[in-house]
């Protein structure tokens, strides 16, 4: 954990709505959401990979739009809304978590987050993509294991069926 | 990665209010829009700013507005709004189409356009469509208003023409009277995300004129009068096109670095550049007809 060279009191609390709830946490102005998501408010799913916005395991939805949550300070998220992958399943696996699942497109996991969050926002937005658009969707979403093919086919087979908007 | 620098943080509700703070803090302060460039520079520990002005509070700078001639991006339009602009894709396709190429759908959420061209990162995708439309870049600051031609905004990689307290309203364009179609080709290492090693701007008018402009090979975009005023009136042939092809050695300077050598890049600029004005004109007769 890097040192905080100057000394910061600027320790301030906001509230923004997580994954439907509202909630409160103390912060510095510096603070990364990403590290505040994880460090102080314990949710896991975003995942540190490059911790300069490429790699897309950092992906959570702020207001429906997929971002980068390592290139956002918390401070700036003050009364708005954020899902992570903990509130796409919190009524159970949404449709494209099931069909990752049933067609086994992750291995290692750790773009899995991302690239739920990704194929969500496409999907919500666009219930019926192509191969194309899928492939543009989740571009921002490194993936070492697969190859994405496995991840491709999940989407694919979900958009070709009727989909409910999940969030 | 923590910010080893804390700073404070505001975010004002009036554009007056932002020029109040930009006016007493001057370069102590720095303007947060998407972030997606300042996040990065803060984390490596430089700059360290004693405020943090955080522009997204300020409606007006959402808009994209045409006005007679006049089209205006908003300094706070992110290039997923781009994307999905009409006005943009039939007006101003060349940055449409720039718009698609920048990093990816996540970035693309946060990043502004105006925050493209204030970073002015050389590999940057805003500034051959802003280069080849003449576009004006607005600036505010609490005494005073000016409207800055895009050629002069640039002046070295990661340096603009912007005073300590300015902030950039947003950027227009003046639509041209006669047909025009453009064409911007990006080089990168692979589809999907990624910095572009070189990329050039074609715009091809009615009048059998055209706006020639290249980014991410020198450390500046420029636009090239030398190649516009040689194409200019010709008819477009193999032969002309290989001669404009070797003009480009003497126009622009790439350098080798981790994503490409200035062979590869200089190799490339040409051919893109042909791609370019082919798709440009090709465009151009489509709307002709």
């Amino acid at each position: 954990m890097v040192k905080k060279l100057k000394k910061t009191n600027n320790m301030k609390k906001i509230s923004f709505t997580l994954n439907g709830e509202l909630r409160y946490v103390t912060i510095d102005n510096s603070d990364i959401l990403l590290e505040v998501l994880r460090e102080k408010l314990g949710v896991k799913s975003p995942k540190c990979g490059c911790d300069n916005g490429d790699c897309g395991a950092c992906t959570i939805l702020l207001n429906g739009k997929s971002v980068r949550s390592c290139l956002i300070f918390a401070a700036e998220v003050e009364g708005q809304e954020i899902t992570t992958l903990e509130g796409i399943s919190k009524n159970g696996l949404s449709p494209l978590q099931k069909e990752f699942l049933a067609q086994n497109s992750f291995q290692c996991g750790f773009c899995a987050p991302g690239v739920i969050l990704a194929s969500t926002e496409l999907l919500n937005n666009n219930p019926h993509p192509s191969l194309l658009q899928i492939k543009e969707a989740i571009a921002g979403n490194l993936c070492r294991c697969t190859g994405y093919t496995p991840i491709i086919k999940a989407i694919q087979t979900v958009a070709d069926r009727n989909y409910e908007k999940t969030v | 990665m923590p910010i080893p620098h804390d700073f404070e943080y505001a975010k004002p509700s009036s554009v007056d209010e932002a020029l109040d703070l930009l006016s007493e803090y001057g370069k102590n302060a720095k303007v947060l829009a998407g972030g997606t460039d300042l996040a990065n520079l803060l984390k490596q520990g430089f700059p360290v700013p004693e405020l943090m002005i955080d522009i997204k509070g300020l409606a007006e700078l959402y808009q994209i507005k045409l006005t007679g001639d006049e089209l205006f991006i908003g300094s706070l339009v992110t290039f997923t709004t781009i994307i999905k602009s009409d006005i943009i894709k039939k007006k101003f396709n060349i940055l449409w189409d720039a718009a698609h190429l920048v990093a990816s759908n996540g970035v693309r959420n946060r990043a502004t356009m105006v925050g493209n061209i204030c970073s002015a990162v050389a590999c940057m995708d805003s500034a051959a469509p802003l280069l080849v439309h003449d576009a004006f870049i607005h600036l505010k600051s609490k005494n005073n208003e000016r409207k800055l031609p895009v050629a002069q905004w640039f002046v070295d990689n990661r340096k603009t023409a912007i005073n300590e307290d300015e902030l950039v309203m947003g950027v227009s364009i003046q639509l041209p009277k006669q047909k025009y179609a453009g064409s911007y080709q990006k080089l990168m290492r692979y589809s999907g995300e990624d910095l572009s090693q070189a990329n050039v701007g074609v715009l091809a008018l009615e009048d059998s004129s055209f706006r020639v402009a290249f980014g991410s090979v020198g450390p500046i975009p420029k636009r090239s009068l030398k190649i516009e005023h040689f194409l200019d009136q010709k008819e477009i042939t193999a032969a002309v096109i290989e001669e404009a092809k070797a003009m480009i050695e003497t126009v622009i300077a790439p350098i080798t670095d981790v994503r490409a050598t200035k062979e590869y890049r200089m190799h490339m600029t040409k051919v893109m550049f042909e791609r370019g004005l082919k798709e440009a004109i090709e465009r151009l007769n489509l709307l002709k007809n």
